[in-house]
């Protein structure tokens, strides 16, 4: 369990992460999301103990990270932005250091720096040089030094920045493999990326915790849930005729495509197929919204920032 | 300990998967060559013993440590892997230590590579053995002693420009402490405490009393006091710079 106690950290007046509380509980997959700049990273530096907090401590499994940092470590794999590493040296060189430095038993150290080598695909570039990988093949070895003593806690630092997108499929969908008991923070400001893997979002902006919720919950929040889009040849005289309708709330049109909004009234969907199939619409496309996150994002950060 | 060795380890892959281990050692063994032979007069002098060699060596070390010390952690705050390290099971301390200890061996097997001249002397003549093992043991101790500096010195920036620069200023301010040049600075209106002080500060005249083969527990006690400073500097640094 990780539990965050009024985290602050500034640099002069600048407060990167202001008064941070929040507890994550086992099988927990967290996603840290904001704009660049939020205070994501800086969080995440404090809860691995790399940078000490201005105020405020977080406890690691019980253990706290102000107070017994190394000891807090153990049971942290860190995957820091950029995914650094010794460019170097081979990977299989740099598996072992770390394998040794997380305190694995010196005899079963070939075989963690086997087995994670094998998990991540890394096999065929095992005996490569680090700097000379592409890109996916680096975010993997920085994926594989976080799992290599396969920690309770694990927290990834945008794991899938600058990935192609087969390279972050896959980088996912390890993710979602580990999941299972562990707890994983992941920063990101990549909005798809929150709803694919975490089962709870926290939205930070200048370093204030602005929502925290389930991916669902948060596109719940979006005026566009449960709201009805239609394409239509003349969207213009279909607008008027659906917006007498009972459940209608709201009616836009944006670039040839019809939304309704639902007022508190249920059945918005079946309504307006009824009422298609009344007036024989020519009709391209119909759809239920399950609301957008981009806006959601968009609306509670900019509240944010305006007030 | 395990910690360490194992930060230890990992830098010493690090200098000899690239060329600077390579470049370093010949680059060492050539000028410690040149100055002995050459500004030393190895053969003019007739007699048996390696102090035109070891006579250099203050002034050998001024450039070539930091060359080797400018990497130790601005390479590490340049490329990131510095919050890799600092966020493994491991205290600064170890990191710091194990990583001084990675460049002071590796200085020290530079230091082991010139037997050649050791042996030269034995055929030519017959060198006092003992005060030439005390001048190389005082000779990686001083090595030592700059390589704190540097290495502090790295923690402070990502540039290895800068760090070998400050290294160098530092290292030459603790060479020449001892030295008339400046302390005529200090005569006549320093109270003579201050001046003792600085004069003892001298990185030469340490070196010098311990190649003459007089190992003295002060001499030691120096250059232990000078590293310790200079790592304890290295890890308040990185504590409180730990991101730039």
């Amino acid at each position: 369990m990780i539990e965050a106690k009024s985290l602050c950290k500034s640099y002069g007046v600048f407060k990167a992460v202001d008064d941070l509380s929040f507890k994550v509980d086992d099988g927990q997959v967290l996603g840290f999301l904001g704009p660049n700049g939020a205070g994501k990273s800086t969080t995440m530096k404090m809860l691995t103990g790399f940078l000490a907090p201005t105020s405020g401590t977080a406890l690691i499994d019980g253990v706290d990270v102000v107070e017994n940092s190394v000891a807090a470590r153990k049971h942290i794999g860190y995957l820091p932005e950029g995914a650094p590493s010794y460019g170097e040296m081979t990977v299989q060189q740099f598996m072992t250091f770390v394998a040794r430095a997380r305190l694995i038993d010196r005899k079963d150290v070939p075989a963690s720096v086997e087995a994670v080598i094998n998990k991540l695909n890394l096999s065929g570039v095992k005996h490569q040089v680090i700097e000379t990988l592409s890109k996916g093949f680096k975010r993997r070895v920085g994926l594989a030094q976080a799992i290599i003593h396969d920690p309770q806690i694990l927290i990834l630092d945008e794991p899938t920045d600058g990935l192609d997108p087969n390279q972050k499929r896959e980088v996912r969908s390890l993710i979602r493999a580990m999941a299972k008991d562990k707890i994983i923070i992941i920063s990101t400001h990549i909005l798809e990326e929150v709803a694919a893997v975490c089962n709870r979002v926290m939205i930070i902006a200048n370093g204030k915790l602005l929502a925290d919720d389930t991916p669902q919950g948060l596109i719940a929040r979006s005026r566009y849930h449960n709201a009805v889009s239609l394409v239509v040849d003349a969207p213009e005289k279909v607008a008027s005729t659906l917006g007498e309708l009972p459940q209608v709330g709201k009616v836009e049109i944006r670039e040839g495509e019809l939304t309704l909004f639902p007022n508190q009234k249920k059945g918005l969907l079946e309504a307006v197929t009824a009422a298609v199939g009344e007036n024989q619409w020519q009709v391209s496309a119909l759809r239920l919204e399950a609301g957008r996150l981009d806006e959601v994002f968009h609306s509670i950060t900019q509240a944010e920032a305006r007030a | 300990m395990n910690g360490m060795t194992n930060v230890m380890r990992r830098e010493l892959t690090g200098y000899f998967a690239t060329p600077v281990a390579y470049v370093f050692l010949i680059i060492f063994l050539v000028m410690t060559g040149i100055f002995a032979f050459y500004l030393g007069n190895f053969y003019e002098r007739g007699f048996a013993d390696l102090d035109s060699f070891f006579r250099f060596h203050p002034w050998l070390y001024l450039f070539l440590v930091p060359a080797i010390s400018m990497r130790l952690w601005a390479e590490e705050r340049r490329s990131g892997t510095i919050e890799l390290l600092l966020t493994l099971p491991l205290t600064t301390l170890q990191a710091v230590v194990g990583k001084f200890l990675a460049a002071w061996l590796f200085i020290g097997l530079a230091l082991l590579l010139t037997l050649p001249m050791w042996l030269t002397v034995n055929y030519l003549g017959d060198p006092d053995n003992g005060v030439i093992l005390a001048a190389y043991f005082g000779s990686w101790l001083m090595a030592g002693g700059f390589l704190a500096i540097g290495s502090c010195m790295s923690a402070l920036t990502r540039n290895q420009v800068v760090a070998f620069i400050l290294s160098i200023v530092v290292c030459f301010m603790f060479l020449l402490s001892g030295l008339p040049m400046v302390m005529n600075l200090f005569y006549g209106w320093a109270p003579q405490i201050v001046v003792d002080g600085i004069a003892s500060l001298s990185f030469l005249q340490h070196f010098a009393d311990i190649s003459k083969g007089v190992i003295d527990l002060r001499d030691l006690v120096y250059f232990a006091l000078v590293i310790g400073f200079w790592l304890l500097a290295n890890i308040l640094i990185l504590d409180m710079k730990k991101a730039d």
